[in-house]
């Protein structure tokens, strides 16, 4: 095993498979990153160069920051985000502990229903949720893209963190029974802090989906006020004219808390991804 | 005053009958046993009296206390567990403490038991590390510490040997019988190993399909096992049965011989086939076999057979149980 990992070309080769990767997922952040420090006419002319002194301009930036409302938006962006996480989390583990550390009737049938919602896309679904949100006065509202998120996220949570759940030990649950512990406490501060990497994949399968969506904002809150940061950026893309500096920049900006909340989550990512493979 | 006190327990697990009218009471200060082969309740039983779960029917007294509906933090007990089970992330002193804290006890005892607790287990350098920073037996330690910082009424051990290397298991049991002294606490004990029940006991529980067989002093049940299947369970290297015909004619009862009741001699009763020897030095098994009966002779000292011989061996009659055909005594 160790000869196997410290074998150079093997290693070599590995490496240079990985950093290619890279480089290819890297390349169109990259060039949206570079463009958008370019004036309009180096963008067309010249794509892949890095701006000079002649090329260099922070023109899309200005317009983001004076013309839309990009803080608003991107405050939006941030709190559906969050809130839908953190929501997605909460109920999506405690169903899951529900369901794998309570027998009672039907708690495979309920288990597979709950986990249906991966098999149907909730856009298909986008009429009926339009008339509720109508309906219930939520049209225009934060709540309305939280309340379609959450449902979006549930089943895939409560599937995955089903399984993570069953492994932790039934003699520890039993332990902090005995040590005097209810059963909320047994899921906060025993069960919860054992399944973290897996509540760190969850998050982070729920995240971008969440950040980068454009149907339900514009479909259910496309006011001003509650725009999000990927409908806020539409504004520049026009019909007939679309602004380029703008888009770029705000493209680049928008990449920033993404990069933040997986840095947060991605220690704990890889240890989800693998903790089933190497343990 | 009692310990604990089981009056005709019961629990079916849907339409499974696994623990049947089970009545037994423990006195203060005494170190109970469960012992039986894997499937047979003892864990079950134990579980029911933590109150991890619950009963079907019949009473669970501890300190003479109806605990039928107590939660298991309010009974009195600790628990060590087969696997340990400590919080891997707390460190050795939080996970002492956590049973402590729930009860809301003041610092300044939760600080003095610890250190009593530490100091008896040998685990005061331990106490900052995390559980995954320790080796097996030092980990069996702290579930001790663990139960002992709480002071119970009644300790509850689940097979909490079963995890560890022979030499580590030997040594861990001369440790549990010396807390049992200095607690002077009453202790259940679960195992399926009859060396730990014999040598830990004062009372052993033998059970057999959510039954107890037997309940007695680990000589008691050497000297006298009720039936055959507490005399085949008790002793190692377990009881010979023969059939009773193989020494008198028509006799339909079975003869149990213990293996280091049976001897060598040139004009023995019954005659073996020699098919492995087990040489310990300090013992000699034989393994053979009789009317198809597999038979082990326990013999002292060292001694030269040869594999595939026939040899003649006899027993004192008055060493010999006899059982019907159902597994009572005769």
């Amino acid at each position: 095993m160790s000869k196997a990992r410290t074998n150079l070309p093997i290693s070599l080769a590995m490496h240079t498979v990985l950093i290619v990767y890279t480089l290819i997922a890297l390349f169109p952040v990259l060039v949206i990153l570079l463009n958008s420090f370019k004036s309009r006419k180096a963008i067309f002319r010249t794509p892949l160069e890095l701006p000079n002194s002649e090329t260099f301009s922070t023109v899309g930036y200005d317009t983001v920051l004076s013309q839309g409302n990009f803080f608003l938006y991107f405050q939006n962006s941030m709190v559906v985000t969050i809130a839908s996480l953190f929501t997605i989390l909460l109920f999506g583990s405690m169903a899951a502990y529900a369901l794998s550390e309570y027998r009672f009737r039907g708690n495979t049938l309920m288990g597979l229903y709950l986990a249906l919602g991966i098999m149907i896309p909730i856009r298909i679904g986008t009429v009926a949720i339009l008339e509720m949100m109508v309906a219930t006065g939520l049209v225009n509202t934060l709540y309305a893209l939280i309340l379609v998120y959450v449902a979006q996220g549930l089943p895939l949570a409560i599937f995955i963190l089903t399984e993570f759940m069953r492994q932790v030990s039934q003699d520890l649950k039993n332990a902090g029974r005995v040590d005097g512990l209810n059963e909320y406490q047994i899921f906060f501060r025993l069960v919860l802090p054992l399944v973290r990497p897996a509540l760190a994949t969850v998050a982070v399968f729920n995240m971008i989906p969440i950040w980068n969506d454009l149907w339900f904002p514009l479909i259910l809150a496309p006011g001003e006020e509650v725009k999000t940061l990927t409908l806020g950026s539409q504004v520049f893309i026009g019909q007939y004219v679309t602004n380029w500096n703008a888009v770029l920049s705000a493209l680049s900006m928008a990449v920033i808390p993404v990069l933040i909340l997986y840095t947060i989550f991605s220690r704990q990512l890889i240890r989800g991804l693998t903790s089933g493979a190497v343990k | 005053m009692t310990a604990l006190n089981l009056s005709g327990i019961n629990k079916f697990y849907g339409r499974t009958h696994v623990l049947k009218d089970i009545s037994l009471e423990v006195d203060e200060g005494e170190f109970v046993v469960f012992v039986g082969p894997s499937g047979c309740g003892k864990s079950t039983l134990l579980r029911l009296i933590a109150g991890l779960e619950d009963t079907t029917s019949g009473d669970i007294f501890i300190a003479e206390q109806n605990m039928n509906t107590t939660p298991p933090a309010k009974r009195g007990i600790a628990m060590v567990f087969q696997s340990y089970a400590l919080y891997p992330h707390l460190n050795v002193r939080r996970n002492m403490t956590l049973a402590l804290k729930q009860e809301k006890q003041s610092k300044r005892v939760i600080e003095q038991r610890v250190l009593k607790a530490s100091k008896m287990l040998d685990l005061e350098s331990y106490l900052e590390h995390y559980p995954s920073e320790l080796s097996g037996g030092q980990r069996q330690r702290v579930a001790i510490g663990r139960a002992i910082v709480r002071e119970p009424k009644l300790f509850l051990f689940d097979e909490p040997l079963s995890n560890l290397d022979a030499a580590l298991r030997a040594n861990t049991r001369v440790e549990i019988a010396r807390l049992h002294k200095a607690l002077a606490a009453s202790m259940i004990y679960v195992t399926h190993d009859q060396t730990e029940a014999m040598t830990l006991a004062d009372k052993i529980v033998v059970m057999n399909e959510g039954r107890v067989e037997q309940i007695g002093g680990p000589m008691e049940l050497y000297n006298n096992p009720a039936n055959q299947f507490v005399a085949g369970f008790i002793g190692a290297p377990s009881m010979n049965f023969f059939p009773g015909h193989a020494i008198h004619e028509k006799d339909t009862r079975t003869i149990g011989i213990r293996p280091e009741d049976l001897y060598v001699t040139d004009h023995g009763r019954l005659s073996i086939r020699i098919q492995h020897i087990e040489r310990l030095g300090g013992d000699t098994n034989i393994i053979g076999t009789c009317e198809n009966q597999s038979v082990t002779m326990r013999l002292f000292g060292q001694h030269s057979f040869c594999v595939g011989t026939d040899v003649a061996i006899d027993f004192d009659d008055a060493k010999a149980f006899y059982f019907t055909p159902s597994g009572e005594r005769a």
